[in-house]
């Protein structure tokens, strides 16, 4: 499964276990709007270590946070390397 | 200093029976020989007035060497197996150590103690034995913390007040999986000692069925440990070979899955869970079945021990108490004399259940997770033989909590077992205790304290 596909997945199922209604997803979906709260981001994070095993965030010096969906895919797409 | 209540260890093992013993893998000590004689080679004198550091690898060689300690050195300081070596000089600067006893496996030689006593497992009929009369100070270290234990000092009397008016039982054959070096297994120890009734103990290394094998052999009746430890011999093949008659667990949160386990391992068993520690000593003993204690016990004065409940945690004032922390000025109790523990309480109902350690928090986003408290829901499901709940960074949160699961049977389907784990979390616990993610692992590291080593994330 991509990268992309594996964290759409993951953030629609932990959509359904918090309970939260997830936005449409798209490239352009700004984070923020997407229906998750940062204990859902928390919680995809430590999720996607788990299936990717990479936490780029803690992996990287600059601590950028993505803005918008296709960002946070690049995060990944670009620790994955 | 005459002794004047408790006469001293040795003088209680002269009119024991004959045939009871302390017993580890490989040998076995009878209380009529320990009477007379010595495992000091001949150099117990040496000790008198001494502030000793008790530190032999052999469980067994301790156990003779406090046996024989008790009234004649002033202190005596007991080294648990798994003490870091690089403490050792802020304790024996700490307790003004001036002996040491050491046997063949000491992690250390000690060079730097002036007299150096070497045990071993080999009594010696002594003719003439020092007079035992001094009230000697026990010391014992605190586990579970990091930097430098405490050293915590007890009074025989008071080590031994939980049980000495009960009358021995010479049916009793006891066993023990703490180490009698920690405080659990050296309350077990002084019963059996003071009872005259045989105890079985463990060897370094020795593997859970081969101790739970000599219990069967041994016909051990009464046998203590950890929940850890519980979960670990409810695991082994072995625990079929037991039949006790009481089982106790202390030392950790007893969940209700450990208490049910148990009680359908032994049906013909009292299960009873007790609330101790190294400072305030034995508190109070639940045989309910039940986990948690009643609520009750909040406020009353029980068998001469007071609890009290002050900011979220059970706060004792007993006889038990030990005296004062050695080599330190921190206080061991309160103006009142009440010793917080940092066991943290919670009234559900008409009853208290510990959720955890004041210390063991973890904090996600603000929000406060005691790992105790999601541990005992996820041992609720069948399937799970035990877990530990840990704290992982987390970039948005500060910490998520992940959940390490151990299989009572290696044939379940690990991802349906994750699922209705989650599921259980979700039912029973808010969103922010559910495990973020759980990984069934083969076991669970367990310090040498018999609890579950629980590491910062």
């Amino acid at each position: 499964m991509s990268i992309k596909l594996t964290i759409m997945e993951q953030m629609a199922q932990i959509a359904r276990e918090h309970g939260k209604q997830l936005a449409p997803l798209s490239d352009d979906l700004v984070l923020l709007e997407s229906g998750l709260d940062s204990l859902g981001f928390a919680v995809l994070v430590a999720r996607l270590e788990d299936k990717l095993g990479v936490d780029p965030f803690t992996a990287s010096e600059d601590a950028v946070f993505p803005v918008t969906l296709g960002d946070f895919v690049k995060v990944y797409e670009h620790g994955a390397h | 200093m005459a002794r004047t209540e408790t006469p001293a260890l040795r003088q209680r093992l002269s009119d024991t029976a004959p045939e009871q013993f302390l017993f580890d893998r490989s040998a076995r000590a009878c209380y009529t020989q320990l009477a007379r004689g010595t495992c000091l080679g001949g150099q117990l004198a040496d000790l008198a007035g001494k502030s000793v550091l008790l530190a032999t690898c052999s469980q067994l060689t301790s156990a003779l060497a406090l046996i024989e300690l008790d009234g004649v050195a002033r202190r005596i300081t007991i080294l648990p197996p798994d003490a870091a070596p690089e403490h050792f000089a802020a304790l024996i600067a700490g307790a003004e150590i001036d002996a040491v006893v050491v046997d063949i496996g000491s992690v250390s030689e000690f060079y730097d103690i002036p007299l150096r006593v070497p045990a071993s497992l080999y009594l010696n009929v002594a003719d003439e034995l020092p007079a035992a009369s001094l009230p000697s100070e026990w010391v014992m270290l605190t586990s579970g913390t990091t930097g430098v234990p405490k050293m915590v000092a007890h009074t025989l009397a008071g080590l031994t007040a939980s049980f000495a008016a009960k009358p021995p039982d010479p049916s009793v054959i006891w066993a023990t999986f703490y180490d009698i070096r920690r405080y659990g297994g050296l309350q077990i120890f002084l019963r059996a000692v003071l009872g005259g009734t045989s105890l079985v103990l463990s060897s370094a290394g020795e593997p859970v069925t081969d101790h739970l094998m000599r219990m069967a052999e041994h016909g051990v009746t009464h046998i203590l440990g950890t929940p850890t430890h519980w979960r670990r011999a409810l695991m082994s093949p072995a625990i079929k070979k037991i039949s006790p008659r009481y089982v106790r667990l202390s030392g950790e949160i007893a969940d209700q899955a450990i208490l049910d386990g148990l009680r359908a391992a032994f049906p013909q068993a009292g299960v009873s869970h007790a609330f101790a520690s190294t400072e305030a000593g034995v508190a109070f003993e639940v045989s309910d079945g039940l986990a948690g204690f009643p609520a009750a016990y909040v406020g009353e004065t029980r068998d001469g021990v007071e609890m009290k409940v002050e900011d979220g945690s059970l706060r004792i004032r007993s006889p038990r108490t030990a005296s004062r922390y050695i080599g330190s000025d921190l206080r061991l109790a309160d103006e009142d004399g009440f010793v917080d523990n940092g066991d943290m309480v919670e009234q559900r109902g008409d009853r208290y259940v510990f959720t955890g350690r004041r210390g063991g928090i973890i904090n996600i986003g603000g929000q406060k997770v005691h790992p105790e408290e999601i541990e005992a829901v996820i041992n609720r499901h069948p399937q799970v033989r035990m877990s530990l709940v840990r704290p992982k960074r987390s970039p948005i949160t500060g910490a998520v909590v992940i959940a390490d699961v151990v299989l009572k049977s290696a044939g379940n389907d690990a991802e349906a077992v994750k699922g209705d784990i989650l599921t259980l979390c979700r039912d029973a616990l808010p969103r922010h205790k559910v495990p973020a993610a759980i990984s069934i692992v083969p076991a669970l590291d367990v310090a040498a304290s018999g609890k579950l080593a629980r590491r910062q994330g």
